[in-house]
This record gives C-alpha cells, sequence and structure tokens, in this order.
C-alpha cells in the first residue's frame, strides 16, 4: 500500500525528517510513536501532499504509485486520508455540504455517480450516531466552534464517510477525554479492515489500548530508530524514550 | 426539513458542475434594427429624447434643469479609482429596438429580443415566463416588455416601465421623481437626470403585500451607448414588495457608461426590500473594457416603522461605484445593506452605503464582504449619521475583506457622524484576512480541487449576505462568485 523509502524532507531549508524507511501493507497497523519535534507531523504532511514540505531525496510510493507528482487532492481522491491534529475552521461552510462535496469529488474520480441526497443523510445520521455526534453539526459551519473533542469526532465522521484506504491519524487521541478516546478509537476499528491500512501517529501509548497496532515504531530526531511489535509500545510507557536515545538502530541506512 | 436541505443541496451540487466551463456568458451580441440617435450631448439631445417619449412639459423642464446644472459640473474624483477619462460626446445616448407598430402584447415583441432575454434566462412569452417573478426587461434605452402588468392591476400594483408609468400616472411621478435622489445630487446622478431614457415603476397601494417578486433586467446591447435608466419605488401605508434586479452586457473592447438612478420611497409601516445581482461585463483578463457601473440609488423611510432593506452581489462591472443608501427618518425606522463585492482581474469597485438617521429609534445595520482576487481594487466606503433628532438610535457595521492573492487590494473607509446624539450607538467592526493555506489545503486533502475550495471558502466567508437573496438568486450569485473567481488564486 504504501513504502516509503529513505525520504528525506525539509521545511524552510531545515531538513526534518532525515531518512524514513516505512512499509504499510494492506490491512496492517502501524503506529509511529516519538517524542515532540520528533518530526510525526512532518510525516503526516508529507504524505497528505503540503507544499512547503519539500522532499529532498528518497521517495513515497502508493499502490505504486509516486506520490511526489501528485497534486493533495488526487491523493485525497486516491485514497489517502489524514485526520489533523488540529483540524481547521471554515466559516459559513455547512459540515454536511461540505463532507458531501468531498464525497461526491473522490466518487467522480473512481467513475461513480453521485451519492443521492437522501441516501447521503441518512449514512452521515448513523455514522454520527454512533461517533456521539448531535445532529445539529450537521448544520453547522465546518469545525467553526467545535470542542476540541468535536473536531476530533468530526475527523472520524469524516474517515468513515469517506472510506479512504490508508488513514494516518495524527495525535487524534490528543485532548481527549477517556469516553471520548474509547468512542473514537471504537470508530477508527469499524473502519479498519483487511483491504483498510492506518498509521497511527500518537505520543502516548493509551490509545493502543484501544487500538492494538501490528507494528510499532519509534521516530527520534527525524529517523526511526526502533521498530516492533505493540508489546513496544508498552516498553515505551514503562521507560519513556530516552533509553533509546542510544540506539542508532536504523536498518538499511539511507545516504 | 430534510427535503428541503435536499433540493438546496441539489441545487449547490449542479451549480458546482456548471462550474466546470465557466466565463462571462452573457458576452453575445444581439443583430437587430435599432432606432438610434447620433452620438453627443446637448440641449438638443435632452430635447429629443423628451420628444421620443412623448413627454409632458414638466418632466421636459426637469430635464432641461438637470441638464443645465450638469454643464456646471465637473465629474469627481476618488483616490482609490483609477477612472480612464470619459468623452461625454462620444456616447450615444438613446438607441431603441425599431417597433413595427405600437406593442399591445408580449407575442408582438420582436423575435430576436426574446431570444435575447431567453439567452440571458429571463424567457418573457407568456408560456415560458418564470412563475412568481414579474419582469420588466429593459434593452438599451427602453423597456421591451413587462410580464404579470394586468395580474397586478388587479391588486392595484402598479409595475410598468418608466415611460408607460409617465404618461399613465403623472402625477405620481412628479411627486416623487428626484424627491429622495434630486437632479443636483452628484454628477452621473444629474447627467440620468438630463437624459434617462426609461427604466423600472412600482407602486404598492396601501395595505398589499405583493403577490410575487417584481425584478428588472438590464440588458445593454449597442456599441458606445450609455444606458442611463431609473427605477421608482413606491411602498404606500403598510405595503410590502421585494424587488430583484439583474444587468449584463456584451463583451466589448471599449468601456461603456452604466449610470442609474434608484429611488425609493417607503411609508409609515412599509417595507421594501432590494435585491441586486450585478454581472456587467467586467473587461477581459487584461483589464480592456467593461462597464463603468456609476448608479446612485437611495432610499427614504418616510414613514414611522417602515424598512428598506439593500442587498447586492457585485460581481461584474470594470469599475462600480455606488452606495445604496437609506435615509431613516421615521421613527422606529429600520436601514440594512449587505454587499458583497467581488473583483479580480484589473476590476475597481468602491461601494458601500450611507445610514442617515433622522427619526427617533431608528436602527440600521451594514455587512459588507469585500472579496479582491488578480490585480484588483476593492473598497468599502460607508457613511453612518447619526443627527441629533435621531434619539436612541442604533447602528451596526462590519466590513470584512478576504484577500485571494498578493496582487490585489483591500480598503475600508468608515465615515461617523454623530451630532450630539449621546443616546445612539454606533457599532463598527472590521477585519481583513488572506484566504488561509490551512483551509485550503485541509479542503484538498479531503479531495477538493483548488477552484473548488477557493470557492467553497468564498461561498462561506459570504454566507451571511447570500442568505439574505431570495432562493433562485441565491444560487445564480453563486454561481457568479465562482464564475468571477476563475483563475484569482495563486
Amino acid at each position: 500500500m504504501l513504502k516509503i523509502e529513505c525520504l528525506s524532507v525539509e521545511i524552510d531549508n531545515k531538513e526534518i525528517l532525515k531518512g524514513i524507511n516505512l512499509e504499510v501493507n494492506k490491512g496492517e497497523i502501524h503506529a509511529i510513536m516519538g517524542p515532540n519535534g520528533s518530526g510525526k507531523s512532518t510525516l503526516t504532511q508529507t504524505i497528505a501532499g503540503r507544499e512547503e514540505y519539500k522532499i529532498r531525496s528518497g521517495s513515497i510510493l502508493y499502490k505504486g504509485m509516486d506520490l511526489s507528482k501528485m497534486a493533495p487532492e488526487i491523493r485525497a481522491r486516491e485514497g489517502i486520508f489524514a485526520a489533523f491534529q488540529y483540524p481547521i475552521e471554515i466559516p459559513g461552510v455547512n459540515n454536511t455540504y461540505f463532507l458531501r462535496t468531498a464525497l461526491n469529488a473522490i466518487r467522480k474520480h473512481k467513475g461513480l455517480e453521485d451519492v443521492e441526497a437522501f441516501d447521503f443523510l441518512k449514512l452521515v445520521k448513523k455514522e454520527m450516531k454512533e461517533i456521539g455526534m448531535s445532529e445539529d453539526m450537521l448544520r453547522r459551519s465546518v469545525n467553526e466552534g467545535f470542542s476540541g473533542g468535536e473536531k476530533k469526532r468530526n475527523e472520524i465522521l469524516q474517515l468513515s464517510i469517506l472510506q479512504p484506504d490508508l488513514a494516518i491519524l495524527d495525535e487524534t487521541d490528543s485532548g481527549l477525554d477517556i469516553d471520548a478516546l474509547k468512542i473514537v478509537s471504537e470508530g477508527v476499528n469499524r473502519f479498519h479492515g483487511p483491504e483498510k491500512s492506518i498509521i497511527l501517529i500518537t505520543h502516548y501509548q493509551r490509545l493502543l489500548d484501544y487500538i492494538k497496532p501490528d507494528f510499532v515504531h519509534v521516530l527520534s530526531n527525524g529517523r526511526i530508530i526502533k521498530s516492533g511489535g505493540s508489546e513496544l509500545a508498552l516498553e515505551l510507557e514503562e521507560k519513556g524514550y530516552d533509553w533509546l536515545n542510544d540506539l542508532s538502530e536504523a536498518e538499511g541506512e539511507c545516504k | 426539513m430534510d427535503r428541503k436541505i435536499t433540493n438546496k443541496k441539489e441545487e449547490e451540487r449542479k451549480l458546482f458542475e456548471e462550474l466546470e466551463n465557466s466565463e462571462y456568458k452573457y458576452g453575445f451580441k444581439t443583430e437587430i434594427e435599432m432606432d438610434i440617435v447620433g452620438k453627443g450631448l446637448n440641449e438638443d439631445i435632452v430635447r429629443l429624447i423628451s420628444k421620443k417619449k412623448d413627454e409632458p412639459d414638466f418632466l421636459l423642464e426637469w430635464r432641461l434643469r438637470a441638464f443645465r446644472h450638469w454643464q456646471t459640473m465637473e465629474m469627481p474624483e476618488w483616490p482609490q479609482l483609477k477612472i480612464n477619462p470619459i468623452d461625454f460626446q462620444e456616447i450615444i445616448y438613446y438607441a431603441a429596438p425599431k417597433k413595427k407598430k405600437s406593442l399591445k402584447s408580449l407575442d408582438e415583441v420582436d423575435e430576436e429580443i426574446l431570444d435575447t432575454f431567453n439567452r440571458l434566462g429571463i424567457p418573457l412569452d407568456e408560456q415560458k415566463k418564470l412563475s412568481g417573478v414579474a419582469v420588466d426587461a429593459v434593452f438599451d434605452s427602453v423597456s421591451v416588455a413587462t410580464t404579470f402588468s394586468d395580474k397586478l392591476k388587479d391588486l392595484g400594483v402598479i409595475f410598468c416601465s418608466f415611460s408607460e408609468a409617465v404618461k399613465n400616472h403623472p402625477e405620481l411621478i412628479k411627486k416623487y421623481l428626484g424627491s429622495v435622489v434630486p437632479y443636483r445630487d452628484n454628477f452621473f446622478a444629474t447627467l440620468n437626470s438630463a437624459v434617462f431614457s426609461d427604466g423600472t415603476f412600482c407602486y404598492i397601494p396601501k395595505g398589499i403585500t405583493c403577490p410575487m417578486d417584481l425584478s428588472s433586467y438590464f440588458r445593454i446591447n449597442t456599441a458606445n451607448i450609455g444606458q442611463f435608466e431609473r427605477t421608482l419605488i413606491i411602498a404606500e401605508e403598510g405595503s410590502s414588495v421585494n424587488y430583484l434586479e439583474g444587468c449584463t452586457a456584451p463583451m466589448r473592447d471599449e468601456n461603456q457608461l452604466h449610470a442609474a438612478v434608484v429611488e425609493l420611497i417607503a411609508l409609515d409601516d412599509a417595507k421594501i426590500k432590494y435585491s441586486t445581482v450585478q454581472n456587467w461585463y467586467p473587461g477581459d483578463k487584461e483589464g480592456k473594457g467593461g462597464i463603468y457601473n456609476f448608479v446612485t440609488k437611495r432610499g427614504i423611510c418616510k414613514g414611522d416603522n417602515s424598512k428598506i432593506s439593500w442587498t447586492q452581489v457585485e460581481t461584474g462591472s470594470a469599475i462600480t461605484w455606488k452606495y445604496p443608501s437609506c435615509i431613516l427618518k421615521g421613527d422606529n425606522s429600520v436601514g440594512e445593506f449587505y454587499s458583497v463585492a467581488v473583483t479580480n482581474n484589473y476590476q475597481q469597485a468602491d461601494t458601500g452605503t450611507k445610514m442617515i438617521h433622522i427619526g427617533k429609534n431608528t436602527k440600521s445595520t451594514i455587512i459588507s464582504k469585500g472579496i479582491s482576487g488578480g490585480h484588483s481594487n476593492n473598497s468599502y466606503r460607508g457613511l453612518v449619521r447619526m443627527t441629533k433628532s435621531a434619539s436612541n438610535s442604533r447602528n451596526f457595521s462590519q466590513c470584512d475583506s478576504l484577500l485571494l492573492g498578493n496582487k490585489c487590494g483591500a480598503h475600508t473607509f468608515p465615515y461617523l457622524e454623530v451630532d450630539k446624539n449621546n443616546s445612539s450607538k454606533v457599532e463598527h467592526e472590521a477585519t481583513t484576512s488572506r484566504i488561509g493555506e490551512n483551509q485550503l489545503f485541509y479542503l484538498q486533502q479531503r479531495g477538493l480541487s483548488m477552484e473548488d475550495a477557493v470557492s467553497m471558502i468564498v461561498n462561506g466567508f459570504c454566507k451571511e449576505v447570500l442568505n439574505e437573496l431570495p432562493m433562485e438568486f441565491a444560487v445564480e450569485a453563486q454561481k457568479l462568485l465562482d464564475i468571477s473567481l476563475e483563475g484569482s488564486v495563486g
């Protein structure tokens, strides 16, 4: 699904990612953990196609396609979805209208008809109920005046409606209380399936109590310094990140 | 409820589809035999126009007074507008389609003209005409057709061309013409007073709520013509009316002048809602050609508890210069101004309003949204005056500007005048923002193209104003916004 090789990324001429290797196959859940400033969000923005994040070297292949040659909206239509750490407010734009326009843009790309308005509304209402969002959010502007938790739920709503193939969840757990975290995690688990891959980017282990990753990677100072199974997350919880600093594992060094 | 949402969404979806092949769609010319008066302006031309319309003496006298006064005036200058000099002797002041005979019904309107308005989406023939909206269609200098006149007449509502009103209701014209915008008012209003050729007249009698929206559609066709029309709307005690106005012109390399005057009179408890979607040809991408839209619009809330509401969506014209205003004379009267002005490429707009509070407990609201892209310049200019007599009055103004690039400009010029009035309150809020990279990226990451993302953000920005428009007009306005903003970012 996604193959990242020796990826080096800079922003404002400063190198943030310094040679990342990562392979995500169909149906896998990967957790990327690491301290603040390690480059976690940069990885999300780069995969999503934010222009300011320039690829210095290396490559990202998605379904065999070179991502660097694809506009952000094409990546989205091909099935990449990034749930952002700080979802953006768009005043005056109705949440339902936005979601439906997005869904239809993706459907059109796949050669599908627009979704019927009635069916769409039914679907959205069902998903909202699952995520515990009140229906008045349908009529409100995109993320405007939403609380932190409401914004995160809105991202999960989009995830469940747009049904991408690869979801990158950037610190989706931050700012959520335990109840909200449970609901959001359930939403992610419902989304997950043999055809759907997920990259969880998180600072804390607690999210992984609810969403069980197949692989855990530790990102530090722009490099993946350790990879392992879900047990690695527990080890991190126990020992913190410091014990890893001495490691410069980085299998297959990049030049 | 859901169904209603669904329908609206459906229209919005169609709207997005139509975007794909958008440009100025109304730039075609109509070939038709015209009665054209030669270029130039002098007293004889003024007399000729009056004679062609078979006008009573009082009107000719009024025109001549205006013309003589105009000759003593100089064209004003604005710091934020660059206007190429206008040679008033190079303008045609009268052009009308040649009539085969006097028209008794719409069936007798020339095919070419019916066809023209059809192409503009304004069918005039009996079978196809818009339901629920009566239309007065103005082609160059004259009104060519008015729909539903007879039906409205049964209620006592007069809806006809200005020329017909002069013939059939001279007493109303005499009483109200120039009563809100005097012929000496300003350079372009004075010029209009001298040479106006037609326009729309509406009279809503006491206690009547006009059962359908009334509208005028203005079309400029002939090259080098200046269009000078007047609209006069009188709402008697306790009456109410919704009025809509639209306009287009062919694409030409020369600038053309449109200088209209609109006067609204609302008596006790009357309500007038006036909505405009202005889509004159804006000129090409390099700023060549386009309409100079210099318009004086003013309403008076003459009676107590009356209300005048202006809503405008200004997307066209090379230069727009207009300040739809309210004189709040009656106690408890209300004035509103909702505006979206979009400029792109080399367009210029200087628009806003004046709210003159005279009566007690008067209220006014101003919501202005300016959007600039390309090399364009967009100014809000608004005056709020609280006179001494206007005790306990309120104004709220909000002016927001959205910039879509870094070569365009947005300016806000609020003027406040409060005369020894302690009980009144004026509030002004203004913001200027650049379209957010974060917002654009967020929408793109969800699959929207750049153009659709811009359109969505801009429409959201204008929501408060677009909500004031009647449904069909709002859809039209949204389409226009999208077309006007093509290629505005980056």
